[in-house]
């Protein structure tokens, strides 16, 4: 077990150069930052010394060895348009995002397991095709447009939400919070709302799917042959052995809603990390979006590390091995 | 049938359990009889595809659909199980009767550890507090010879052999003192080893407490040892029931000599094992007449034609043929 984790760690190691190396090579051919930062009206003595001061003169292999030292030291560059360094930005914001991420697969496990359980366990019922009607259409539905039905109805007409907008938060452990206040926590519930619903049929399908393949094995006629109350044999037999699958999936969901969150983000005005990303394109603020970038891999690829490690700790036959 | 000295705990009439499928209708169990006794061993014994196993789970209530028990009784100590309904057979299961499955490598739930599987039994069942469950689930392995029974409790399934599995499977299915024990084909996939132990160690179990057990096999030869009646099924349809003593030094059906002959004698030598010609009909298209008729060797037209019934002979036994074998002595 512990092998295996200091291979993973390597791995990690390596997955994250490979990221360093492929976000330098697109900063580096789109555009030239030095006109961001130097007057309209500059000389071209001017741009020589802004090119020269951020380093531009040199070859790309010096620029990405310098890239690289100063990513290892921890030093990502100040924002051009804040004026502060990139990492402390994006680490303000990230404590809004992780909010709504946080939220948003709560409530989408929430519902999708019990949904999925029921549709995998009577997938001839009425009920379970219109669930799965139901997840093809939030498989489907934009999280744009979601987003801004939501904002039409439970806004502007019923007024029971906060349209955009963070509201009251509270400072714990050095971070701003939200859901600790009623407030605040209305104005999370929508945003989280429409970045859960793709995630929740997408995690819905594949319970269902993984639950009808389960309840195959003789395991589950044999726990029936026990005696075992339906609701029982489902949860416990059924149930542990379709999440292993599950895992897989759960760690590139969290990946895919911190991406998709920009969107929503954007949709409610909601100041976490993708809305500074999508603002800092508009502004060609190139250490933020570096920072953004290598940040989302991490976080990617320490996710992956965990759902390795959960894989050991719900299945005994991996942690022999 | 013929008095028995103790009143049946099982009496099955007339079971029909039938497959509405989408290519016609499959009739797995089409009129299957028979009674048992407390303490006594019925083997159910016939090919592949021959609707043994489907009578085990239409007692047991556990018909996947399509399939549905379409008529006739199951009488289980004054209960008609083919009445009840699924939440009062839920507790006749595991606790009045219990089940062996064929294959111990997937009959367990790898996530869970055995002992886990086997205290589920006891609280499913028993009002025992947790300590007494530990102690009586190490008895229970210790009982079916599984060695170190208190460090084994921890372990998972997949850290047994298959005959140590199916050791584990029959203690599950014992440990709540079930009245009766469906095994269906508990050795098959065993080592040929393993499988007389096995066989020793649930007759040892079911005589012990008086369980009635019926044994569900191809193996007619392992179930001749083991069985005191013994039943024949062809295509879901009796074609012989008899002692098995009786049934085995004397056949009355073609089909039931059939199966005795394909046993190999280690006395033959090394001549060519006579097998019973072809294969189980598509139970979808039986022919109209006797369904064994296109493989018997005594075949004539009659047989194409009518069905033969069941009819009672010397000694509690019946079959169902209309040019039956010589009774022998």
């Amino acid at each position: 077990m512990f092998g295996h984790l200091i291979k993973r760690f390597i791995q990690m190691i390596f997955v994250l150069w490979i990221v360093s190396v492929l976000v330098f090579v697109m900063m580096s051919f789109t555009g030239d930052p030095t006109f961001m930062m130097v007057p309209l009206d500059a000389t071209d003595e001017q741009i020589e010394q802004a090119r020269r001061i951020l380093g531009l003169d040199q070859s790309h292999l010096v620029q990405y060895w310098r890239f690289l030292t100063n990513l290892l030291q921890g030093d990502f560059g100040r924002s051009f348009v804040f004026r502060q360094p990139a990492l402390q930005l994006i680490m303000e914001r990230l404590p809004a995002t992780l909010e709504i991420v946080f939220l948003a697969m709560i409530m989408a496990l929430v519902v999708a397991i019990p949904l999925g359980v029921y549709a995998g366990a009577y997938p001839q019922r009425a009920g379970s095709r219109a669930l799965m009607a139901g997840s093809l259409i939030g498989i489907s539905l934009p999280g744009f447009w979601l987003g801004m039905v939501l904002i039409f109805i439970f806004a502007v007409k019923l007024q029971m939400f906060p349209s955009s907008g963070r509201g009251p938060t509270e400072m714990i452990w050095g971070m701003r919070l939200s859901f600790l206040s009623w407030e605040g926590f209305r104005h999370l519930i929508l945003p989280a709302v429409t970045l859960s619903v793709g995630t929740l049929a997408i995690l819905m399908s594949i319970i269902r799917a993984e639950m009808m393949e389960v309840l195959r094995q003789d395991y589950i006629k044999f726990a029936r042959a026990k005696g075992a109350a339906n609701r029982f044999v489902l949860f416990k037999h059924g149930l542990k052995n379709a999440l292993i699958p599950l895992i897989t999936v759960f760690g590139l969901m969290l990946g895919d809603l911190i991406a998709f969150a920009t969107l929503t983000e954007t949709i409610f005005a909601w100041p976490g990390i993708g809305k500074l990303l999508v603002d800092s394109i508009y502004r060609g603020d190139r250490p933020v979006i570096v920072v953004y970038l290598m940040f989302v891999a991490f976080l990617f690829v320490v996710v992956n590390f965990l759902v390795d490690v959960a894989y050991a700790l719900i299945d005994p036959r991996i942690k022999v091995s | 049938m013929t008095a028995q000295t103790d009143a049946p705990l099982l009496r099955v009439r007339g079971l029909k359990t039938w497959f509405h499928t989408f290519g016609g209708v499959v009739k797995a169990v089409d009129g299957v009889s028979f009674d048992l006794s407390p303490g006594k061993i019925l083997g159910i014994v016939g090919e592949s595809g021959g609707g043994k196993s489907m009578v085990g789970f239409s007692i047991m209530g556990l018909v996947d659909r399509p399939g549905r028990i379409e008529a006739g009784e199951i009488i289980f100590d004054g209960r008609d199980l083919a009445r009840l309904d699924d939440d009062a057979m839920q507790a006749v299961r595991g606790r009045q009767i219990a089940m062996i499955f064929q294959d111990p490598m997937t009959a367990l739930n790898p996530l869970y550890t055995i002992g886990n599987q086997l205290e589920e039994m006891l609280t499913l069942h028993t009002d025992l507090g947790p300590q007494a469950r530990r102690a009586r689930c190490i008895e229970m392995l210790a009982e079916v010879g599984i060695p170190q029974p208190e460090a084994r409790l921890g372990a998972y399934p997949h850290q047994f052999s298959g005959g140590m599995r199916q050791r584990v499977v029959i203690a599950i299915a014992m440990i709540a003192e079930p009245r009766l024990l469906i095994a269906d084909e508990p050795t098959t996939a065993l080592d040929v080893t393993i499988q007389a132990q096995l066989l020793r160690l649930m007759k040892a179990q079911v005589e012990q407490r008086r369980t009635a057990l019926i044994l569900i096999t191809h193996d007619l030869a392992a179930v001749s040892q083991m069985a005191d009646r013994i039943v024949v099924l062809y295509c879901g349809r009796v074609v012989e029931i008899g002692a098995s003593a009786a049934l085995i030094a004397s056949p009355r059906h073609p089909y039931t000599r059939g199966l005795l002959d394909s046993i190999p004698a280690s006395h033959q030598g090394r001549s060519r094992l006579p097998q019973i010609p072809g294969t189980v009909p598509d139970i979808r298209k039986l022919p109209p007449g006797c369904s064994f008729a296109p493989r018997c060797p005594r075949a004539a037209e009659r047989c194409r034609a009518e069905v033969p019934e069941l009819t009672a002979a010397a000694g509690g036994s019946a079959f169902a043929c209309h040019f039956p074998l010589e009774a022998s002595a």
